[in-house]
């Protein structure tokens, strides 16, 4: 037990030290890989908060990053900056003079997202499995025509650019790491036990006096307002955002890490986000021209992703509940790894 | 303590429950039996809120309950176990005893998450609780142990522990001895009898092995084609040609 405790502070310290030289050592096309995968876990951990542990199958993430993307950028840019980006129609009164500091936007952007989740929640979280998700698939959409079509709202399809940088390294890790503090909390604690009822047998938990709906409310609410903080984060971080970048290619990103991670494990989630965001990246050199031996080949467009899904299939097919299962890291599991007797002696349990 | 008065359950043209009136008092021990199809379990859907129906009332300890959603009802007092096992197959033996805990904890989404003092008192007495709970049907050994890893005979218990974490004054017990042994059934009998005591329970309970309804129950109602056909305690209900002929057929 103490032993684990000092690990952890170890590692916790290692990768905080990690986290604050990244800047400095790293080149810009790193970091923005090691922030894009930071984002990626907040957004990992969301979905797999609908998909794992409440088990409601939701497609309709990007819209509510899109919302969050959205309300970020607007509540910080300048007045001046708002002008330059509504060339065709001007943007309304209300939020011209609108500009708040980022942490405030950045939680706003949550709490609208959130907001958006619950008003569709209420019709859509009547629904179950493949029907729910069609309907938050269709939500998702009729948010992003929205925006397309709001022009003095949001400038339509033109998009928003020149918005702040403010994703920093150190601000995006800190994000991730509450937000996976926040997710370990919530499925250790009694109301995370209820979520895993629901999921389980539905039925069952509401005989138990489980108040099933208010459960899925809560859990689509608390998804959609991480979705909303992650689509900000990410605005901040590319620093242009149009609609077309949240479609449902952006929600299905998000699912496979879920799936490949593991439904239902906080640590796959992570791992799932590391791993992809890293090997989209990695595997780009599939893409350029090669020179294997004697064979030339004149770069292939989409290589990339032909390999990418061999080894989503093997993934896949191997381990159906993804890397991790419904597992989570422990100290006790990692040296496990090692030592074959010890496993032997505990059962093999994680 | 429970009341039903000339409850119907139509599903279309179909009546599976036909003027149902059963009367429970205080700690008592009532059977509900009959053939398979005679509506049973509808009647325990009706009485639990997972049915509304269509006609009829239901009063628990005096007041109408015809209607309400299965977890207010549950609040209320009324517990269930069910016909085919539900158990949540993912969690261990004693998380499913403390989801069940949840409903009394009155903890919300927030002081759960920052598990603050307060909460973490009442987590600390909602294991206590499961602890003893499980320790009282000699599950308490196997708490760390997935619940579907569980010999059947151990499900259905565990599955009456479950429902008595939601402190229950009335409980239903959907077969409770199906596919259990004589000896299991014997055991269970006691069980049951055991629990009304100690937890002040009122107990309705439907079941197929005589042996169990004759030796456990006080009274009993017969359904049979959701009509109630008889209801008395054992003895009248051994000698009452109307059962003898819905169970045995006639000559």
């Amino acid at each position: 037990m103490k032993r684990n405790t000092i690990l952890t502070i170890i590692a916790l310290a290692i990768f905080a030290a990690a986290i604050l030289l990244a800047d400095s050592t790293l080149g810009r096309f790193t970091v923005r890989i090691l922030n894009l995968s930071g984002i990626y876990i907040i957004l990992a951990l969301s979905l797999n908060l609908l998909n794992g542990f409440t088990g409601l199958f939701s497609l309709g993430h990007a819209g509510f990053m899109a919302v969050g993307a959205y309300v970020s950028a607007l509540l910080t840019m300048s007045p001046a900056q708002k002008e330059m980006n509504f060339f065709l129609a001007p943007i309304v009164t209300v939020l011209r003079d609108v500009q708040l500091p980022f942490p405030l936007a950045l939680i706003a952007a949550g709490a609208v997202a959130g907001l958006v989740a619950v008003i569709i929640g209420v019709p859509a979280l009547r629904l179950r499995d493949d029907y729910l998700a069609i309907a938050t698939l269709g939500f998702a959409e009729i948010i992003r025509v929205l925006i397309t079509n709001a022009q003095t709202l949001t400038n339509g399809a033109q998009g928003l650019k020149g918005i702040t940088k403010y994703s920093t390294t150190t601000v995006v890790w800190i994000c991730a790491i509450l937000a996976v503090i926040f997710m370990l909390a919530l499925v250790r604690s009694s109301y995370g036990r209820t979520m895993k009822a629901v999921r389980d047998d539905e039925i069952a938990a509401e005989a138990m006096g489980v108040n099933v709906f208010k459960v899925k409310s809560t859990s689509f609410f608390i998804s959609s307002f991480m979705a909303g903080i992650g689509g900000a984060l990410l605005g901040h971080l590319i620093t242009t955002i149009d609609p077309k970048m949240f479609t449902l290619m952006l929600t299905f990103n998000i699912l496979l890490i879920v799936v490949l991670g593991g439904n239902g494990s906080i640590t796959g989630s992570v791992l799932g986000a590391l791993i992809v965001t890293i090997l989209m990246e990695a595997l780009r050199f599939l893409d350029m021209p090669m020179n294997i031996l004697f064979i030339k080949t004149e770069g292939l467009p989409g290589l990339r992703m032909v390999i990418f899904s061999i080894l989503l299939m093997a993934v896949v097919l191997y381990r159906q509940r993804g890397l991790m299962g419904n597992k989570e890291f422990s100290w006790d599991g990692f040296f496990g790894l090692f030592s074959r007797k010890d496993k032997a002696a505990k059962g093999g349990r994680a | 303590m429970i009341r039903t008065e000339s409850v119907y359950m139509r599903f279309g043209g179909l009546t599976a429950v036909a003027d149902l009136n059963i009367d429970i008092r205080k700690n008592e021990i009532v059977g509900l039996i009959g053939p398979n199809g005679a509506g049973k379990t509808t009647a325990f859907n009706a009485i639990t809120g997972v049915y509304k129906p269509t006609e009829g009332r239901i009063l628990f300890k005096g007041t109408d309950v015809t209607g309400a959603k299965p977890h207010k009802i549950t609040d209320l007092g009324i517990a269930r176990t069910f016909q085919n096992i539900r158990l949540w197959k993912d969690m261990n033996v004693l998380e499913n005893v403390l989801v069940a805990c949840h409903l009394r904890m009155n903890v919300g989404v927030i002081a759960s998450t920052l598990h603050t003092p307060k909460y973490l008192a009442k987590e600390k007495h909602a294991r206590e609780l499961a602890m003893e709970l499980l320790d009282s049907v000699g599950l308490a050994d196997q708490a760390g142990e997935a619940a579907t890893s569980l010999p059947y005979g151990k499900q259905r218990r565990l599955e009456i522990v479950r429902a008595l974490a939601t402190e229950p004054s009335l409980l239903l017990l959907d077969e409770p001895a199906a596919g259990m042994n004589p000896q299991e059934s014997l055991e269970l009998m006691e069980f049951i009898s055991s629990i009304r005591d100690r937890y002040d329970l009122t107990i309705l309970l439907i079941e197929h092995h005589m042996q169990v309804v004759m030796g456990v129950c006080s009274r009993m109602y017969v359904l049979d084609y959701g009509v109630t056909i008889a209801h008395g305690t054992p003895d009248e209900i051994r000698n009452d040609p109307k059962v003898i002929e819905a169970y045995l057929g006639v000559d």
